[in-house]
This record gives C-alpha cells, sequence and structure tokens, in this order.
C-alpha cells in the first residue's frame, strides 16, 4: 500500500497522462507513432508489510510508537547504564539489582516476542503473496501457448483462462468460446453479487487474436470497479484503423471467475497493485482498541506524576542536603568517588535513581497481564458452543485478540446484505391473480403438487379464473431474461430472483423450457410444449424499474407481458384493476418480499408494426440511443392488464430480524451497505425489521436526483438540505428522543453509489464540505442507513467517514465476501461471516463467526464482558500500583530523600508477579457481573459501557484517588504506630524493614480484598486464587525470612515477617488500616445500591431498571467522590477528635 | 488478503494468520464444560444494606471496646523520658558535648538527676532515644556485611565493596565494616536510686534480652564459632574507625562478645525513622513484691561518647514498662475507637436511610 501512496505522490509522470495505450501482444502497431514499450508496473501482489531488509528498523519503529514500549526501554537502558556503567553513581539499582536486572529485561523479552510474531504473520502473508504470484498462467505469444508465473505477466499480454478459473489481472475480452461472442462470469469476490454477468467481446477481435493488430486505449486504473472507458484500434492490413470503444462489459476483472464458458482469451490491461481489485484492496493496518488508547492516556498520566515524583525528590534531596550536617554526617560519609563527582552529574543521576525507584507505579506487569488477558480471553470466544455451527462444522474464529473489548464498545454496525443478512437464495413465496391470494404450499406435504387437478391451485380457493390463472403463470415463464443451463438443467440469470418466479411458475405447472433461436418452449399443466416466438425484450433498466417481452404465440397472437415494481406498473395499467392488488402488494412489502407486479397487453398486427419499427430504429440511433429506446419503451407499455402480482422473499439469515433488532435495542446504529439494487436490498431491510412500518425513508438516489428541469448537483443540494431539516433541525434534542425513541418518528435514509460518490467527491463544488457534513448528521439522525449499489471501496468509504466522524465511534463491520475486505479492514472491529463466498472476508477479519446471529452474543454478552473486565483490569493495575508505590515515595520524606526503598527488594519485584497478579487475571478472564443470559435478555444494558464508560476521566480519578487515600492510610497508619518502635511484648524495637513489611503486609491484603470486594462472580477459580495469592505471600515472607540466603548480600529481611507476627500491635494495625482503607469502598457500594433502588423506582419501571444501575455507578463516579471526601472527612474528625482527648 | 482471493484452491481458508486457537478450532465442535461455556458455578454476593448494616454494627461493638482497652493499656504504660543531649548550658552534659572530640581518649562523664512520681512495676525497659538520625539513609542502610557478620571467614578479610568508605583502613579490613557498625552508638548509661537514706543504689541492668532471638543466635556469628579465642580469629583486622575499642572487647562475657554482643546487634538493626529508640537495657523485675523502680529521685550517669551536635540530633534516655502490645503509644487505641465509632455511626446513618428509601424497594431486588 506504501508503494501505492509512493506512487500516487511521486509518480506524478503516470498521473499526468490520463489514458495508458496498450499493445495487444506487443506487436508493434503500424501506426504514425512509434512503438515505445510502455513501462507498467508487473502483475505482482503484495499484501505483506515487510521485506527481509526493512524488518527490523520498521517494526521497531511501529514497536515504539507505544509510548509504553518506548518508556520501558528507556528505563531498561537507564537501569542497564546505571548499574554497570556507573556504579559509583550508587543508585538504588545496585541494591536491589539481583532481581532488578532480571524485571527489567521482561518487556524486552515481551518485545521480543511481539515481533517474533509479527515476523511470523508477514511470512504467512509472503506465502499467501507467493502462491498467488506464482500461479500458473497461459500466455499467447507468437501464436504458441506457453506457461507462465502469474507475476511474469506484462500489460499488454494475451492470456488464457479456462472456466473456473480467475482471473490473474484486468483483461478485456478478445475471445470466447461460446458462438455469440460472449462469456459468463461470477464477482462474487468482488462485490459480493453470486449471479452471472455476461461480457463480451470486442467486436472484430474474435476470430484472429493469434494475429491480431491492435493498441488499447484506456483510462488509468482507478477503483471503480463499474466504470471502464477505453477504445479499441484495430489495424488490418494497412487499412484506415476501425476504431472500437470499450466498456466495463468488455472488461474481465481480477477476481472474478469464468463461469459457464470453456476458455477466452483477453489481453491484459490492468496489472498486479493496479488492477482494480487491488485499488479495492485496503492495507491490513493493525488496529488498537480504545482501551489501547486510554491506557495510553492514563500512562501519561502516570509517566507525569512518576517524573514529577521524582523531581520532588530530588529537589527535597539537595534542599535537605544543603542543611549543615545533613548531607555527611560522620556517621554516613561518602565514598572517595561520590565525592568527586560533579554535582550535577549526582543531581541527574538522583533523579534517574528516582525514576528507577518510583519506575513500579508505572506496570510492566499490567502490559503483560492485558495481553494474557486478552490472548487467553479470546479463547472463550472460539470456545463458545453457541457460535458452534453444525452446517460447516465450525465454530467463531479468533483472528487477533487485541480487539475483545472493543465488541463491547460497537456503536455502529456496518453489514453487508447479500450472505450476510440474506442467504442470497431467492424464494417464490405467494402471488396473487386479480386480487385473490395464492400461497403455495411446501411441495413435500403436497405429494403431488404440481398436478393439475390436484395442484397446489386446489389447497387454496380456486378464486380467480382458470383463464387468467394461466395467463399469469405464462407472463411468468415468458416475461424475463433467464437462460437454462446446458449441462444441469439449472437457469442462469442476471438476477436471482428472476430464477425464483421461473422457479415458481413451474411449480404451478409451467416449466420454462428454453430459449432456441429466438422461440421460448413452455411445458404448460397439460404436458403440452407451448411455442412462442421472441420478438423483443425491453430490458429491465432501474430508472424505469420494468421490463416488457413481447412475444408471438403460436395462434399468431402478439403480445406483450410486463413486470416491475408495482410503483412503475401501476400508472400504465387500467386503474379499476389496481385496488384489488394494491393491497396485496403493499402488505407483502412490509413483510420484506421483493414484490413484482405483471402486467400484460394484447398488441394488434398493427401496433405491433409500429412497435417493432419504434425499437429497430431505436436501436439503430447513433445518438440518444438510450432516450430513443425508452421513449419507444414508454409509448408501448401502457394500457396494459394488470393481471396479478408475486412476492418473492430473499430468505433472510436465521434469526436475522431479532439480531438486528437486538442490536438496535444495544443502541447500535445498523447500516447495510450493499453492491446490490435498491430495490432488493430495502425489502431486506423491511424484512429485517432495520425499516418498519412507520419509518419514513429519505432516499438519495439517482432515482430522486432526475427531477425535471434541474441539475442533478442542484437537485442534491435541494435534497439534502431538505433531509437534514426533516431530521436534524425538527427532530427533538437528543435526550428526548431516546426515551421515547418508539414512539417518535423514526427516518430510514437509503443512499446509492453513485449519489454518494457525488457526495463525497465533488471536490470542484464550493460546498462540499457542508455536503459531507450534511449527509453524515442525516444518517447520524436516522435509525437505520441503506447504502446500495457500493463498491467495496466505497464501503469502506462510508466506515472510515463514520469512523473520523465527531465523537469518533466506535464501528464494526460484517460481512462474508471478498467485496467486504475493504470495510471490514477499515472498520474498528471487522467480523467475518463463514459463508459460502469463501473465505477472503474471514482472513482479513478480526473475529469470525459462522453466523449473523451469532453477532448478538458476541456483541452484546462476550463484547460487554470482555470490556468491563479489561477496564477494570487496566484501572485496578494503576490503582494498585499507585498505592505500591505512593508509601515509598512518602518515606523518601523521612530517609533524607535517600532513594531508600521502603519495601525489601523480593517484594519489590514479587508484588506484581506474584503477589497480586494472578486475582485480576482470574477476575479479567471469569467475571460476570450480570450474567449471561441477563445480558441477552436485555439488549439496553449494553448501551451503560457504550463510549469507553468505565475509562473514562471520571472512574479514572476515582481508581487514582482511592489508591492515593490507600496510599496515605497505609504509610501514616503505620508511621504513627512507629512513633514508638518498641512493639514487641518484650519491649524489642522494631526496624526499617520491619516497617515496610507491615505496610506491605497491609497492602497486599487491602489491594487483594478490594478486589475481592469487586468480584461478582465467585467461581472455585477465584476463591483459589485470591485467597491463595494471600496465603503464598504470608508462605513466601515465611520462607524468604526463614532462611539466611548465601546469594544474598543482605540478610535484611531475616525473620522480619514472623517477628512482625509476633507482635500483637502489628497485627492490630494490620486489621484496622485494612479495614478502615476497604470502608469507603463498602459504603460506597451500599450506598449506591440503596440510592438507586429508590431511584429506579421513581423513573422507570421495568425489570432492567435493576440493571440500569450499573450504568448509574459508571456516571455517578463523580457522587461517589463526594461520598469519599465526606468519608474522608468525617474520619478525619473522629480522628482528631480522639487524638486531642 | 487480497492475494488469495486469487485461486480457487485456496478457499477452504487453510491460512489463518494468527490468532489463538484458530487451528485447533477446525472440525471440532466445542466442548461442552462449565469452564469453556463460563458456566462455571459460582457464588455471587451482593453488598446490599441487609448484609453490610449488621457489619457496621459489629464492627463498631468489636472496635470501639478493643480501642478503649489498648488506649486503657497503652495510658497504663509508664514511661520517662529525659534529653541529655547537652547543647543548653543549664544541662549536665552541656560541657560535655562541648568538648567533644574524637580524639579524646578519656569519656566525659556527666551526672543527671531525675525524679520518678510513679513506681514502675514489673519489667522496665531502657531505651536510648536518637533523633535527626538518619539510619533509614540509603548509603547508610546497604553499609553492611551481613555475611562478614554472619561469621563468614572471607568476608572478614575482605569486606563488601558496600562497606565503602568504611571497608578497610590501610588496607587493613574493617570488622565489623560499614558505616552502621562504625557509627555504634557508645554512650554508657547507668541508673542509681538515690534512697532516701542518701544512699546511691546502683540498678541492676540486664544487657541480654534486648535483641531478637534470631538475629543473636543466627543471623550474628562470631567467625571461628563463638567459643573460638576472638582476639586470635579478628587478627588481621582494625577496629572501626570511631571505636574506641575492638570488637571482641564490647563485652566481657563470651557469650556476648564480638559480632553477638547486643548491643551492637540491636544498634545493626536499623531504624525506620530519623527518629527513633532502641533498647539499651532491661531492668528486671524483683522478687519481692517492691516495684522496679520505686517513686523517688534517680541519677543517670553517662559516659558522653557520642556527639550529635553535628547533624543536630538529640540524645535520649528512656524508661518504660511494657505491655502486651508493647511500649507506649496511643495511636492504636485511637485508631480502633474512631474506625469502630466511624462503623457505628455510618451504621446509624445507614440504617436511617435505609428505613426511609430502602425498605418498600426490596420488591425490585431480583437477584442477579
Amino acid at each position: 500500500m506504501l508503494r501505492r501512496r509512493l506512487n500516487r505522490w511521486f509518480g506524478g509522470e503516470d498521473r499526468r497522462v490520463d489514458s495508458r495505450t496498450i499493445y495487444v501482444g506487443h506487436r508493434p502497431c503500424p501506426a504514425n507513432e512509434v512503438f515505445i514499450p510502455p513501462k507498467f508496473c508487473d502483475n505482482r501482489i503484495v499484501s505483506s508489510k515487510y521485506t527481509v531488509w526493512n524488518f527490523l528498523p520498521k517494526n521497531l519503529f511501529e514497536q515504539f510508537r507505544r509510548i509504553a514500549n518506548f518508556y520501558f526501554l528507556i528505563i531498561f537502558l537507564v537501569q542497564v547504564r546505571a548499574s554497570f556503567v556507573c556504579m559509583p553513581t550508587q543508585t538504588v539499582i545496585s541494591d536491589i539489582i539481583f532481581f532488578k536486572i532480571r524485571t527489567s529485561w521482561l518487556p524486552l523479552v515481551f518485545l521480543t516476542v511481539l515481533i517474533c510474531s509479527q515476523g511470523y504473520e508477514d511470512w504467512l502473508r509472503h506465502k499467501a503473496d507467493n502462491e498467488v504470484n506464482k500461479y500458473r498462467v497461459t500466455v499467447l505469444e507468437d501464436g504458441r501457448r506457453i506457461q507462465k508465473e502469474s507475476e511474469k505477466i506484462k500489460v499488454g499480454d494475451v492470456l488464457e483462462v479456462d472456466e473456473d478459473e480467475t482471473f490473474p489481472c484486468d483483461l478485456i475480452l478478445l475471445q470466447s468460446s461460446r458462438d455469440d461472442g460472449t462469456c459468463f462470469v461470477t464477482t462474487a469476490s468482488l462485490d459480493g453479487e453470486s449471479n452471472h454477468k455476461t461480457h463480451y467481446t470486442v467486436p472484430d477481435t474474435e476470430r484472429d487474436v493469434e494475429s491480431l493488430n491492435a493498441t488499447i486505449e484506456c483510462e488509468q486504473p482507478q477503483p471503480d470497479l463499474y466504470k471502464f472507458v477505453g477504445r479499441m484500434h484495430i489495424y488490418k492490413n494497412n487499412e484506415e484503423p476501425t476504431l472500437r470503444s470499450l466498456g466495463p462489459e468488455n472488461l474481465l476483472l481480477k477476481g472474478a471467475t469464468l463461469k459457464n464458458t470453456q476458455s477466452i482469451c483477453g489481453v491484459a490491461v490492468y496489472t498486479g497493485m493496479e488492477t482494480k481489485m487491488a485499488l479495492n484492496y485496503q492495507g491490513k493496518s493493525q488496529k488498537r482498541s480504545v482501551v489501547e488508547k486510554s491506557i495510553n492516556a492514563f500512562l501519561l498520566v502516570y509517566l507525569c506524576i512518576l517524573v514529577s515524583k521524582a523531581l520532588v525528590c530530588t529537589t527535597l534531596k539537595y534542599v535537605w542536603q544543603s542543611k549543615p550536617g545533613q548531607d555527611e554526617p560522620w556517621y554516613n560519609e561518602k565514598t572517595l568517588k561520590e565525592k568527586e563527582t560533579n554535582r550535577y552529574l549526582n543531581m541527574f543521576t538522583d533523579f534517574l535513581s528516582f525514576m528507577v525507584l518510583f519506575n513500579f507505579i508505572i506496570p510492566v506487569s499490567m502490559y503483560v497481564t492485558v495481553e494474557m488477558q486478552k490472548f487467553l480471553g479470546s479463547f472463550f470466544i472460539s470456545w463458545d458452543k453457541d457460535f458452534f455451527d453444525s452446517e460447516i462444522e465450525e465454530g467463531a474464529l479468533v483472528n487477533t485478540s487485541d480487539l475483545n473489548e472493543e465488541l463491547g464498545q460497537v456503536e455502529y454496525v456496518f453489514t453487508d446484505k447479500t450472505g450476510t443478512l440474506t442467504q442470497n437464495n431467492m424464494e417464490f413465496i405467494e402471488c396473487c391473480i386479480d386480487g385473490h391470494q395464492y400461497k403455495y404450499r411446501d411441495a413435500s406435504s403436497e405429494v403431488d403438487g404440481f398436478c393439475v387437478t390436484d395442484g397446489p391451485m386446489n389447497t387454496v380457493q380456486q378464486k380467480a379464473g382458470r383463464e387468467r390463472e394461466e395467463l399469469f403463470l405464462r407472463a411468468l415463464c415468458l416475461c424475463h431474461t433467464v437462460q437454462v443451463k446446458e449441462s444441469t438443467e439449472g437457469f442462469i440469470a442476471s438476477s436471482p430472483d428472476e430464477i425464483a418466479l421461473v422457479q415458481g411458475a413451474m411449480r404451478y405447472g409451467f416449466t420454462f423450457l428454453g430459449l432456441e433461436s429466438k422461440t421460448m418452449k413452455i411445458l404448460n399443466r397439460t404436458n403440452d410444449v407451448e411455442m412462442y416466438e421472441l420478438l423483443h425484450v425491453l430490458n429491465f433498466d432501474p430508472v424505469r424499474r420494468r421490463m416488457s417481452v413481447i412475444v408471438r404465440s403460436i395462434s399468431g397472437e402478439t403480445l406483450l407481458f410486463c413486470k416491475g415494481a408495482d410503483s412503475s406498473i401501476f400508472p400504465r395499467v387500467k386503474q379499476e384493476e389496481v385496488e384489488k392488488i394494491r393491497m396485496h402488494v403493499e402488505r407483502n412489502a412490509t413483510d420484506g418480499y421483493r414484490t413484482l407486479c405483471v402486467a400484460y397487453k394484447h398488441l394488434t398486427p398493427e401496433e405491433y408494426d409500429q412497435v417493432d419499427s419504434g425499437l429497430r430504429e431505436a436501436r439503430l440511433a447513433l445518438q440518444d440511443r438510450e432516450e430513443k429506446l425508452m421513449a419507444v419503451y414508454n409509448q408501448v407499455e401502457t394500457g396494459m392488464n394488470l393481471i396479478g402480482a408475486t412476492a418473492v422473499e430473499d430468505r433472510l439469515q436465521e434469526e436475522a430480524a431479532e439480531t438486528m433488532e437486538a442490536l438496535q435495542g444495544a443502541g447500535i446504529k445498523v447500516w447495510v451497505l450493499t453492491g446490490d439494487k435498491m430495490e432488493t436490498a430495502k425489502s431486506t431491510c423491511y424484512a429485517c425489521r432495520l425499516f418498519k412500518r412507520n419509518t419514513e425513508l429519505l432516499e438519495l438516489t439517482v432515482r430522486t436526483l432526475e427531477y425535471p428541469g434541474k441539475r442533478r448537483e442542484d437537485r442534491l443540494h435541494d435534497l439534502l438540505l431538505e433531509y437534514h431539516k426533516k431530521t436534524v433541525q425538527d427532530a427533538p434534542p437528543a435526550k428526548t428522543r431516546v426515551a421515547r425513541n418508539w414512539s417518535s418518528q423514526d427516518f430510514g435514509f437509503i443512499v446509492d453509489g453513485a449519489t454518494l460518490s457525488m457526495v463525497l467527491n465533488s471536490s470542484s463544488e464550493n460546498n462540499l464540505h457542508d455536503y459531507k457534513d450534511l449527509f453524515l448528521q442525516i444518517c447520524q439522525n436516522c435509525t437505520s442507513v441503506l447504502c446500495c449499489r457500493m463498491a467495496p471501496l466505497q464501503k469502506a468509504q462510508i466506515v472510515k467517514m463514520v469512523k473520523n466522524s465527531k465523537g469518533s465511534p466506535i464501528t464494526l463491520s460484517v460481512g462474508d465476501g471478498a467485496n467486504d475486505v475493504s470495510m471490514i479492514l477499515e472498520a474498528h472491529v471487522g467480523i467475518g461471516i463463514k459463508g459460502k463466498e469463501g473465505r477472503q472476508a474471514v482472513r482479513n477479519s478480526d473475529y469470525a463467526i459462522p453466523k449473523l446471529k451469532h453477532l448478538k452474543k458476541l456483541l452484546l454478552a462476550h463484547g460487554h464482558l470482555y470490556y468491563v473486565r479489561i477496564a477494570h483490569l487496566v484501572q485496578y493495575f494503576f490503582y494498585k500500583n499507585l498505592c505500591f508505590i505512593l508509601p515509598q515515595f512518602l518515606y523518601q520524606f523521612f530517609c533524607g530523600c535517600s532513594q531508600q526503598p521502603l519495601y525489601d527488594a523480593a517484594y519489590l519485584t514479587m508484588y506484581n508477579i506474584c503477589f497480586t497478579s494472578m486475582p485480576i487475571l482470574a477476575y479479567s478472564l471469569f467475571e460476570q457481573h450480570i450474567s449471561i443470559e441477563m445480558l441477552l435478555e436485555n439488549a439496553t444494558l449494553y448501551r451503560q459501557i457504550g463510549k469507553n464508560a468505565m475509562l473514562r476521566w471520571g472512574p479514572f480519578l476515582y481508581w487514582t484517588l482511592l489508591g492515593v487515600f490507600h496510599g496515605l492510610v497505609f504509610f501514616f497508619g503505620v508511621w504513627f504506630l512507629f512513633s514508638n518502635p518498641a512493639l514487641q511484648d518484650n519491649g524489642q524495637a522494631f526496624g526499617n524493614w520491619s516497617y515496610g513489611t507491615i505496610v506491605f503486609t497491609i497492602l497486599v491484603f487491602t489491594v487483594t480484598l478490594k478486589l475481592a470486594l469487586d468480584t461478582r462472580h465467585w467461581t472455585w477459580i477465584n476463591h483459589f486464587v485470591i485467597w491463595g495469592s494471600l496465603a503464598f505471600y504470608v508462605f513466601f515472607s515465611f520462607f524468604w525470612g526463614g532462611v539466611i540466603w548465601p546469594f544474598l548480600r543482605q540478610q535484611r529481611l531475616y525473620f522480619v515477617f514472623a517477628n512482625m507476627l509476633s507482635s500483637v500491635s502489628a497485627w492490630l494495625v494490620i486489621i484496622v488500616l485494612i479495614l478502615l482503607s476497604l470502608l469507603p469502598e463498602i459504603l460506597y457500594v451500599v450506598l449506591r445500591k440503596l440510592f438507586l433502588f429508590n431511584f429506579n423506582q421513581k423513573s422507570v419501571k421495568g425489570i432492567f431498571c435493576h440493571f440500569s444501575g450499573l450504568s448509574n455507578v459508571f456516571a455517578s463516579r463523580w457522587k461517589s467522590l463526594v461520598v469519599f471526601i465526606l468519608f474522608f472527612g468525617v474520619f478525619f474528625i473522629f480522628f482528631l477528635f480522639f487524638y486531642c482527648v | 488478503m487480497m492475494a488469495s482471493s486469487y485461486s480457487a484452491k485456496d478457499e477452504d481458508g487453510h491460512i489463518t494468520v494468527s490468532g489463538p486457537g484458530g487451528g485447533t478450532l477446525r472440525n471440532k465442535k466445542p466442548e461442552n464444560t462449565a469452564f469453556k461455556q463460563q458456566r462455571l458455578p459460582a457464588w455471587q454476593p451482593i453488598l446490599t444494606a441487609g448484609t453490610v448494616l449488621p457489619a457496621f454494627f459489629i464492627i463498631g461493638l468489636i472496635f470501639i471496646p478493643i480501642g478503649i482497652g489498648l488506649y486503657v493499656t497503652s495510658n497504663n504504660i509508664k514511661e520517662f523520658e529525659i534529653d541529655y543531649t547537652g547543647d543548653d548550658t543549664s544541662s549536665p552534659c552541656y560541657n560535655c558535648a562541648q568538648n567533644f572530640s574524637w580524639n579524646n581518649t578519656k569519656s566525659c562523664t556527666c551526672i543527671i538527676p531525675f525524679q520518678l512520681d510513679q513506681p514502675y512495676e514489673s519489667n522496665v525497659f531502657m531505651y536510648y532515644g536518637l533523633s535527626n538520625f538518619y539510619q533509614n539513609h540509603r548509603r547508610y542502610v546497604k553499609s553492611r556485611d551481613d555475611s562478614q557478620l554472619n561469621g563468614n571467614i572471607d568476608s572478614l578479610k575482605k569486606p563488601s565493596k558496600e562497606c565503602e568508605p568504611y571497608a578497610s583502613v590501610d588496607n587493613k579490613p574493617i570488622a565489623p565494616c560499614g558505616a552502621i557498625a562504625n557509627s555504634m552508638f557508645n554512650d554508657t548509661l547507668k541508673l542509681f536510686y538515690n534512697d532516701p537514706n542518701g544512699t546511691s543504689v546502683p540498678i541492676l541492668l540486664t544487657s541480654t534480652g534486648i535483641a531478637w532471638w534470631t538475629d543473636k543466635h543466627v543471623k550474628f556469628r562470631n567467625p571461628g564459632g563463638n567459643n573460638a579465642n576472638l582476639t586470635a580469629v579478628f587478627q588481621g583486622t582494625v577496629k572501626p574507625v570511631n571505636w574506641h575499642r575492638p570488637v571482641y572487647e564490647l563485652d566481657t562475657d563470651p557469650e556476648n562478645n564480638g559480632f553477638i554482643n547486643e548491643d551492637f546487634i540491636v544498634w545493626m538493626r536499623t531504624a525506620a525513622l530519623p527518629t527513633f529508640r532502641k533498647l539499651y537495657r532491661i531492668i528486671q523485675k524483683n522478687n519481692n513484691m517492691a516495684p522496679t523502680l520505686p517513686r523517688g529521685n534517680y541519677t543517670l550517669v553517662v559516659d558522653y561518647n557520642y556527639p550529635v551536635r553535628s547533624f543536630e540530633g538529640r540524645k535520649r534516655m528512656i524508661l518504660s514498662t511494657i505491655s502486651w502490645m508493647g511500649g507506649k503509644n496511643p495511636f492504636l487505641g485511637i485508631a480502633y475507637i474512631t474506625v469502630g465509632s466511624v462503623c457505628f455511626f455510618l451504621g446509624v446513618v445507614l440504617l436511617v436511610i435505609h428505613h426511609k428509601y430502602g425498605n418498600r424497594n426490596n420488591s425490585a431486588n431480583i437477584s442477579n
């Protein structure tokens, strides 16, 4: 991708030329210009990030972009330098050298592992690239077929591609094995449309590909899949070159697959990274979760605290030393080297020493624990049996564990339609003939379902006349562009619902046998073959929204059958018939079915002659061909007789509607981004209940932009303003809207790709920024948004636009096809559905699930829990290290700011590694503050953790204050006790290591019990780990103090712990200080509960109001501060009172 | 990866980049175990007013009596403190303090009379207290060699670098090395009871049992075992610069000499705060019913060897009885009474709130 960007910035040469010239087969042309073999990029695909050469520097650079990694590197260097190079400075490190060096290696090891794993990932990418690049393709060169590696293809090469192969680059179709110069292609991996598309050869190239002498002039590569402009000069034996225009119908895209055609020949026009597919591919960038960003922010705060602590201490040290007799009293002289060292250097090393002493405040172990939590936690997703799909025999797949918690923060879901929301499996549901409803009952229950007399018609009352019925079915059988697939008796059509209709008619007894030399054959109910001569096909187009055929029956009757959207048919039929059918159509439409109305018309020979000549004339027209055709179409498709309507269901995925509803209930906005047609997508939205009956649809499509007498740009402007007024300005303020969001007017917004690119790209317009903003504001105020006719890159653009909008909401993309890859990569979280359309989406996703319905549990249960867990983990880590280091900081005021550690080195090291690490890890893996069932039932619970609720500054401040409070209590509680260090009943006194050990014991117990208070879900593991780590602490302390360690230079802790336990005072102080530290928390929890009950009773009724407590917890952290301060005040007053007494 | 969409063969997706458990999942139904499905049986406690209120009251009811008990105990401890720094002209030690010089071989003695208003029963503990003495300074704390003190011969001859600049003199190792040992408190304190009949009775001061048992018996050892000839063992070492006597002459009792001298051990346990006290002597209680130290007049005789004026320190002598909770310290009692009262107070407040708002909402209490 970098290369592409570079090309864009530096390849100015390329840019300036708007078109490229390609010499087919590299044959020089007899044209007047000189043949210069042009330079194009090769056909190599590069999706890997690194090469062997740039891996280390580039990866290291990326690693150190993380503040934490950089910080740990610095600290490591300081420690190594301080301990090895300048021994005389004698920083704290030399005190605790034994452990310190080992622990400071930890992050480095961690980093190495990280780098290695990224290297491995990139190696896999290289391998995948190679597989593609080394794929053998057939190149026609000078009449010979040569096998070549795919990456060696050059622009201008003539390639041969066989059936079911994928095109290795973008080709212009020159020759097809089919007689009619067409070939069929599926672009499922590009845009998700699994139907067959017809592409056409360039006329005149058919016969002589071997000796074809031609040049192609075409535009420079651009990502739009549906656009291509070019022309071909064909030179024949010094004749005047023939000029052929090329369009997208001649272009075969890389990534598409050849179907139903034996082989084709084509000339490569775009290769490698310049193919439309590659241009639509987004580089896989490393995704970082909001939590990580929060951690970085907190880290900066703590870094500031750390630096200021070190500064304060350094300053105080020199202030203190400046007093006579303090710096170097007779009992504590400096060594010679210390005396000689420069004063300023001393200051600096002192500063660094303080940094090292306090560096525990920035927990290395947190990063390790967070990584472990993410890694281990993600197993729960892949282990979840609810995600197991028996059909494909697979469960969920976790490709990255970095984003678990992001699943709990999603605000926008972008979903693909085909294959994700729907199964892309059209089914004929019912029809309506003359206002009578015919519902097809399943053939399995009706053994002879196709029988005439006892057919499905009988299952419903015969309401319409038989004649009408048969007319209707004939219309279904004739009015389409379906082809019969030779080999398998299946149907091929450009749109799956046409197949559904033909199949529907088949079930009612009319089978379409195929089209042979302009004759359509139908097998009717009496098993007779009916023949119709196909006279004209009036093609479907999105503006007309209908298609017609004109056929002539054996009896010589000329008939026009027309089918199309109700809105385009109703005005063109006799009005008395409309009302009966309109009702059905509307009901079907709101049920989410695709409805089509069918009409017919008898054409008298005179009429037909007129039409025929009109059509021929229009088709031959050189100018305004389209308009002229349209005029004829419109003219002939009038005054028809409405026969009936059909309803086709685009089968939804299992529980798709429920999932969508749950997501909306969770406050997530669902946008459907599809490459499909608007009608199909709209009906799917209805079926998924994204659009509801009362939803007011705002359309911004090519169709609505067609407005007589106005430029499209102006119309766009008007519409945008109008919609904006409707949705944003007239809407009640957001707060009230949330409360009554079911009662107020919902808006659905529909936009299509062409219009979207007008909105986004019309850079020449001066009010462009307004457009984008207006558009975004409208979108954000609509409950659902439907974007249809989207190219893959446009999907990504939409995601990007929302992602970068105000408040930078968290986005999630879900899709199953290769066309969704770009949006999956673009969104914060990308979900791949393990669908039928291959694995690209799954491979590029962060999480892959078998079915859409799994999204609900993934977000509502897993996401929610992960977020709560990790947020608590992060806050807790900062908290526990703050109250760990604060006493050490305070101790500096009592030891002459001499960097004397309060705790023993073993404690300093083990605190984060052993004593307090396991409980929080267990908590962050197993906590379920609300049970999974409850989370799934009450989608609204999801809203409570939205917007990073637990990691905002409020909660952070709360935790920090709690840490400070605890630190103060620990230190000064023991300080008061040590005003008389004779604490044993034999009058013996305690020293500084006892002081530290008492503080440390209180610390470990308080911090662990604090977590125990927070734990709502005590599995045996939690019990084991919490009580186990406390027991381990006690055991370790005995052990550590019970032996004279030969490798230790100082036996500081020898029997300190045991002696401490022999002192009743120590016991008493430990108990009272632990209790005192935990009191505010307990009080806070209880008060919260009391007030919340009260609050909830008054405000909202309903079951989940009970749980909305949680939201208020996070929202009311500020209130908690008040409680906190009040408590502290009360405590202080009491203390003073008693002390004075 | 876009590349992989190229060939249809690769559609089975065998390239799974990263991710835990990615490979193991294939074609395998997740096990339906409670652990893997996050359905482990769990205890789900909720702190409610109902559970916390009694706890508060109980804590209050337990802590307040304990606090009162502690407070009373602490108040019953008798403590007498006398500052003999001698920076005041009126102080008997003024002269000694003024004339102090490291070169004085003859110690300066000062006599301080004092009066005990109350009789001291049971064992009485005699402490010396120092102020503004930073025994917890980092440079100081680490300036020792524990392996030397543990009787290691190698360390005796070659003290650890940590002892610098008190490791050696003229290339001869110092034993015991380091700043802590070097600055050992060397005032001698003697106590006399002035009998009302005019005679001055010396009070017997026990100098053993003042150090931790483990320190005396395990952590500190004389080189070559405790029964060896100390003078021979310490041959080749020099005494710390500021000491008057070498380490093997600290006491005449071989059980209390050399590194295992208890005064030395006590000093080597560095104090936590710059103002501290260390146990000096124990006055064992008499066998008869008379108080250990009856009320009356006493004389403290100090051999003034230890200079503190240079760093504005102070020296004290403390006589104290000891309870089961140690020396006199009202803090614990106050802390317990405070926390107990706060709990009780909060209990009452909560109860009021609970009754006012809580009760009628109990119906909504759906367990989660």
